[in-house]
């Protein structure tokens, strides 16, 4: 049987890799894409908590699924925000999207 | 409830500059003919306040309330009686004639005579108005136009004269709001009902009597004006555009007088009786320091200003007699000195609209050039120097016949002010018609029927009065009869 | 009885009425309309004489003015005085309007100056009437009124001009005086009416007084010292109405006033006496003045004066009747003496005597209606003055003051002498300039013939030939009944010889010498010669004790109100808006100034720390994660 720590550090590197892509991409799908990664990383925590602790059978797979079902709703909102800022700016970069600028 | 005929000439006025403000500015004739009405209308139905007026009553006749603001218990509360219907009377017989005499004002008079209206409605309210709170909306409601018609369609100096007129009347008024505030508070129950108060005012104490008195003294002194608060007149008078002029020396001075006959005197009778030295010399020194003053002056509307200082004196004088002749006198005075003075000014500006210059130095010997306008000059100036069969004559004649008995020195001194100001205008006569002929004016014209028109009314009211001056006194008789036995004064 | 005395007045006043508005129209008949109504008046008033003779008495008309409680009726006075008075007024009135048209034909304001007539006639008539003091100082004010009007008649001359200011307000001070004794009797009497004057009793020291300045008020109108000054000025007006007014009707309404309030001077003696002295100095004075006046007109004027002092020397001693008998007298022969120096000057044109001469044979008419008349004042008998004169002297001598009897004798002595300087100098001799004299047309000349009958007549009536009808009729208290038949023979001698004194000195220094005597005496008196050919400087005395302090007095007010009252008004008026500024200073440096710190300090801080708004989401990010990182840490640490 796998130990729970091996999940842990699966999970701990994936988040690490979407921190990562979140941080240092440049394209927004990109961004979009490292955060599915993040809450996947959150996923698997849930899950492996659900199987190692006590806790209700079944709970961490409802959390979980609850968490894809609202990273697939996020996904398509953001890529609807994405689509709309290429249709104005013609780019999809966020170093050169700077509205917000001060 | 009868007709409110006060309510309607007192408000007339005001329709017609609200008919005006609908009307367009181009069309300068309807203006006129809308202004002349409106104030027509109100000297007919002030000529139906005479006729109907019940002269041996000395009762408030006409009388209109409603409730107006019941929260602090003010009404709207209307009435004349023998000592205002005289002057609502010559108000609008004033406001119809200088309304006429108004035909010389050729820029804005979309505007002049909106003002002039509001001007007109805002007077007749302060002879009407019998609650405090009214007679002061009214009261300050004169102000306004005033200073504009000064202010815009004045002479030179006009800024100046505006402005002073207008603060120094507004700081005179301010005390008497305090006046009227002091009165409202310490009656019980709060009112401002000035014939309630008149009922009710003299239980005050002597001290608060004269503190309130004090502060009324200050609004009414600056409108009659009394010295030394005199120094707006001239000014005023002299930038003021010729019908202004009129309204201004035969009704606004008039309103201080009414001020003390209505308020001062009936409602604080202690106080009254405690001032009447002073006020006594003050009418003395207004009669003396007028006259002299007036005779040093060069510009004839400064004169004829100066003048009005003088005559109000006899005003001030017959009010210290504490007589029932010397107030008829006063009374008398106010409505004699309103026709003539308003007649010396409208002649002014007859000869101004000619010579543009009012310096009697530059003319000389117009009698031959306007016989006309030479005559109907003389027999005003002879009015106002009292000239026996004019109607001058018999209001100071009772001024200084009332006060003789209370003020021996001060009536004398005073009737050498008859000596002086028959100086100044024999000597203004001298100046512009007699003497030789000053060839600058060689082409002058006479009169016009127009300002002819303007005058006669007031040369018959001057003579019938003067001729048959109970013609004119018996509107007041009763009325001051009534006056002077509330104020325990002596009934002759 | 039919009562009508009040319609005398109205006539000339509607003639007046008539004149003022369609003069221009009538042109030449202004004139008729003018004499016709005078003619009317005249008329009426012999009417209501011959009612006064059957027993009409005076009565009231309406209610003129209401006091409270004290009702002022208005009504007429029919008695002798007033009747006899309306019958000189009338006549002389209604002769010098007709002798007025011949003097006035070439004046381009003829119909105006009738106008006036009729407006003077009018006053005159009424005042005459008045049976009150108000009504009476109404009437009393209309004829200054029409005396201003008539004087500056002429106005385009400057001098015809200041003579009638000067005229209205030096007799308006008598008329002060007047008002204030008015006041006085009304307050003590309640009454206003003449007829109450003779029920006065008590507080002498009270009605003295009011006496007093009563006879201020016919001081003024009468010219008598100290204001007599207008009257010879006065003479710039045309000389019809010098006649008319100036000597004959209305300077004589002040004699008439203290006439009218007899009861209340005699029974004041102090009041009396006053009156008498008064009356004696400007008699004296003014005749002594006329002695050296050149100016024809000037030289009547000052003659008026004296005579007018003689008559108030007549009431002051109690001479009732002998007073107004010599008014009336005066009245006729002063008017004929003014319309003959009219006659003249409208011939000559000029006034000065000194230009004169040699005239009489040139104008034969006006020249012996001028010597009637000259005769008739120097008190020759049987000329009218002779009778009137004779009489006030009888009186003074009777009241016992013989320093006032002294005086009056000296002024007969005077008045001769300088009637006839004036004889001699103007009608005989030879003239001194180029002269061409002719006589006067026709409605000048019937006048001087009407009035000189008068002025040899009028005495009768008063003399002891006709049994002292006047003095029967015309008396105070019981007067008439001291008259005795036999004249005093006294008196007479002296006026008779006074006279003639007079007549022989003018004739011997004017006649027979050609002047050379007089310019002689003239230099060894010269400083008494200056003093009255300069009028004893009392114009003079006025103008720098009145005229010019009154004017001092009125520029420096005019000034203190300019600098010194509105000097306040403006300060304080300033002195409000420099505060207002320091205020608007305070304002926007101090309490605004905090304001703006505040808001300037929030501002910079933000400006710093906006720039953390990088707009690069993944700047954001960073600072959310570490965040995260760093509360994680923290609650390690903590434990």
């Amino acid at each position: 049987m796998i130990p729970q720590n091996h999940f842990l550090i699966l999970s701990a590197i994936l988040f690490a890799i979407g921190i990562f892509g979140v941080l240092t991409r440049k394209n927004a799908i990109g961004i979009l894409m490292s955060i599915e990664l993040i809450l996947n990383a959150a996923n698997i925590n849930l899950i492996t908590f659900n199987k190692f602790q006590k806790t209700p059978d079944g709970l961490g797979q409802i959390f979980a699924l609850f968490v894809i079902a609202i990273a697939a709703v996020s996904a398509v909102i953001g890529l609807a925000l994405v689509i709309s800022i290429y249709r104005n700016a013609k780019t999809i970069l966020v170093t050169k999207i700077n509205l917000m600028k001060w | 409830m009868s007709f409110p005929i006060l309510t309607c000439i007192v408000f007339a006025p005001l329709a017609g500059s609200m008919l005006i403000l609908f009307t367009p500015k181009k069309n300068v004739n309807l203006i006129k003919v809308i202004a002349t009405l409106a104030t027509a209308a109100a000297l007919c139905l002030s000529v139906l306040l005479l006729i109907k007026f019940n002269y041996s009553s000395p009762a408030m006749q006409f009388e209109e309330k409603a409730a107006w603001i019941p929260s602090i218990n003010a009404w709207y509360h209307l009435g004349a009686d023998g000592i205002s219907v005289g002057l609502i009377f010559l108000t609008t017989l004033l406001s119809f004639l200088a309304c006429i005499g108004s035909s010389g004002i050729k820029i804005r008079q979309k505007e002049y005579f909106f003002l002039y209206l509001l001007l007109s409605t805002g007077m007749l309210g302060t002879f009407t108005g019998l609650d405090m709170v009214l007679f002061y909306m009214f009261w300050e409601i004169v102000l306004v136009p005033m200073y504009f018609l000064i202010g815009i369609w004045g002479g030179q100096r006009k800024e100046y004269a505006a402005i002073k007129f207008f603060i120094y009347t507004l700081a005179g008024s301010v005390f008497m709001l305090l006046g009227i505030l002091a009165l409202y508070f310490t009656s019980t129950p709060h009112t401002f009902d000035i014939l309630e108060l008149t009922k009710t005012g003299g239980a005050l104490t002597l001290s608060v009597q004269i503190l309130i008195f004090i502060a009324f003294y200050l609004g009414f002194a600056v409108k009659v004006p009394v010295f030394p608060f005199h120094t707006w007149l001239p000014d005023a008078h002299v930038e003021a555009p010729t019908p202004i002029s009129v309204l201004l020396a035969g009704v606004l001075l008039k309103m201080g007088g009414y001020g003390f006959f209505r308020i001062s005197f009936p409602i604080l009778k202690d106080a009254a009786h405690y001032f009447i030295l002073p006020f006594a010399i003050l009418g003395m020194i207004n009669i003396i320091y007028g006259a002299l003053v007036a005779m040093a002056q060069t510009d004839f509307k400064k004169m004829v200003a100066y003048s009005s200082v003088s005559h109000m004196g006899f005003v001030m004088l017959g009010l210290a007699s504490m007589t029932a002749t010397g107030f008829n006198g006063a009374l008398l005075e106010m409505f004699n000195h309103g026709i003539i003075t308003a007649g010396m000014f409208f002649l002014v500006g007859v000869l101004y609209d000619r010579a543009h210059t009012r310096e009697l130095d530059k003319f000389g010997g117009l009698g031959v050039k306007m016989p006309v306008y030479a005559g109907m000059l003389s027999v005003f100036a002879l009015a106002s120097l009292g000239l026996p069969g004019l109607s001058g004559f018999i209001s100071e004649f009772m001024s200084l016949l009332g006060t003789y008995p209370t003020f021996k020195l001060i009536t004398i001194i005073s009737s050498l002010g008859l000596i002086i100001t028959a100086g100044y205008f024999l000597y203004m006569l001298q100046r512009i018609l007699l003497g030789p002929v000053n060839e600058k004016w060689s082409a002058i014209s006479d009169i016009n029927k127009r300002e002819l028109l303007t005058l006669i009314p007031l040369l018959i009211i001057v003579v019938i009065i003067g001729i048959y001056p109970l013609s004119a006194l018996k509107y007041q008789i009763a009325a001051i009869s009534a006056l002077v036995q509330n104020l325990g004064g002596i009934a002759f | 009885m039919v009562k009508f005395a009040h319609l005398i007045p109205i006539f000339p006043f509607l003639a007046f009425a008539i004149l003022i508005l369609f003069g221009r129209k009538l042109k030449r008949s202004s004139a008729i309309i003018s004499i016709a109504a005078s003619l009317i008046s005249l008329l009426i008033v012999i009417l209501t004489f011959h009612g006064l003779l059957k027993g009409q008495g005076s009565y009231k008309l309406f209610d003129w003015l209401v006091f409270n409680g004290i009702t002022l009726r208005v009504g007429v006075i029919v008695d002798p005085l007033t009747c006899t008075m309306l019958l000189v007024v009338a006549t002389i009135g209604s002769l010098i309007q007709v002798y007025s048209i011949g003097y006035m034909s070439d004046d381009p304001r003829f119909s105006r100056f009738f106008a006036y007539m009729s407006l003077f006639m009018a006053s005159m008539l009424g005042l005459l009437l008045a049976d009150n003091f108000v009504t009476l100082y109404m009437f009393w004010e209309g004829v200054g009124l029409c005396s201003y009007l008539l004087i500056s008649f002429w106005f385009e001359k400057a001098s015809a001009a200041k003579a009638g200011m000067k005229a209205f307000i030096t007799t308006r001070i008598g008329d002060a005086g007047l008002l204030l004794g008015i006041f006085l009797l009304f307050f003590s009497t309640h009454d206003l009416s003449f007829s109450g004057l003779s029920a006065i009793t008590g507080h002498p020291a009270l009605y003295t007084t009011a006496a007093l300045l009563i006879f201020c008020g016919a001081i003024g109108k009468s010219a008598q010292f100290p204001l007599h000054v207008w009257l010879p000025d006065a003479m710039e007006g045309p000389t019809p109405v010098s006649a008319l007014i100036h000597a004959a009707t209305m300077v004589a309404a002040g004699v008439y006033l203290v006439a009218r309030c007899f009861a209340l001077f005699f029974t004041h003696q102090p009041a009396l006496v006053c009156v008498a002295y008064i009356g004696a100095i400007t008699a004296i004075m003014a005749a002594s003045i006329a002695t050296v006046n050149n100016d024809i007109k000037r030289v009547l004027a000052y003659s008026t004066i004296s005579q007018l002092g003689l008559m108030m020397i007549g009431l002051g001693v109690g001479g009732y009747s002998a007073s107004t008998f010599h008014l009336v007298t005066h009245a006729f022969f002063k008017a004929l003496l003014f319309l003959c120096a009219g006659s003249i000057i409208h011939s000559v044109h000029t006034q000065e005597i000194n230009k004169m001469g040699g005239i009489f044979h040139k104008m034969k008419i006006t020249g012996t209606a001028f010597i009637i008349a000259s005769l008739a004042i120097s008190g020759v008998p049987p000329f009218s003055g002779f009778w009137s004169k004779d009489e006030i002297m009888t009186e003074i001598l009777r009241s016992g003051h013989p320093m006032i009897f002294i005086a009056a004798t000296i002024t007969n002595l005077l008045t001769a002498f300088y009637m006839f300087r004036l004889i001699f100098l103007v009608l005989f001799g030879k003239p001194r300039s180029e002269l061409h004299p002719h006589e006067s047309p026709k409605t000048m000349a019937i006048p001087l013939i009407i009035l000189s009958i008068f002025a040899i007549f009028m005495g009768l009536p008063g003399s002891p030939l006709m049994n002292n009808v006047f003095q029967r009729f015309i008396y105070f208290g019981a007067e008439h009944t001291a008259l005795s038949s036999n004249p005093d023979h006294f008196v007479m001698g002296i006026s008779v010889i006074v006279a003639f004194l007079g007549i022989g000195i003018a004739y011997a220094l004017y006649m027979l010498n050609k002047e050379i005597l007089s310019k002689s005496i003239r230099n060894r008196f010269t400083g008494l010669y200056d003093l009255v050919y300069n009028k004893y400087y009392v114009d003079e005395l006025y103008e720098f004790l009145f005229i010019r302090p009154c004017a001092r007095l009125s520029k420096a007010f005019s000034g203190f109100d300019l600098k010194v009252i509105d000097g306040a008004v403006n300060a304080s008026a300033s002195m409000v808006v420099f505060l207002s500024k320091a205020k608007a200073w305070i304002d926007s440096n101090i309490v605004d100034g905090t304001v703006n710190m505040i808001a300037r300090a929030v501002g910079m801080l933000s400006g710093e720390l906006r720039k953390m708004q990088t707009g690069y989401i993944q700047s954001y990010l960073l600072t959310a994660f570490m965040g995260l990182i760093l509360i994680l840490l923290l609650k390690i640490i903590g434990g």
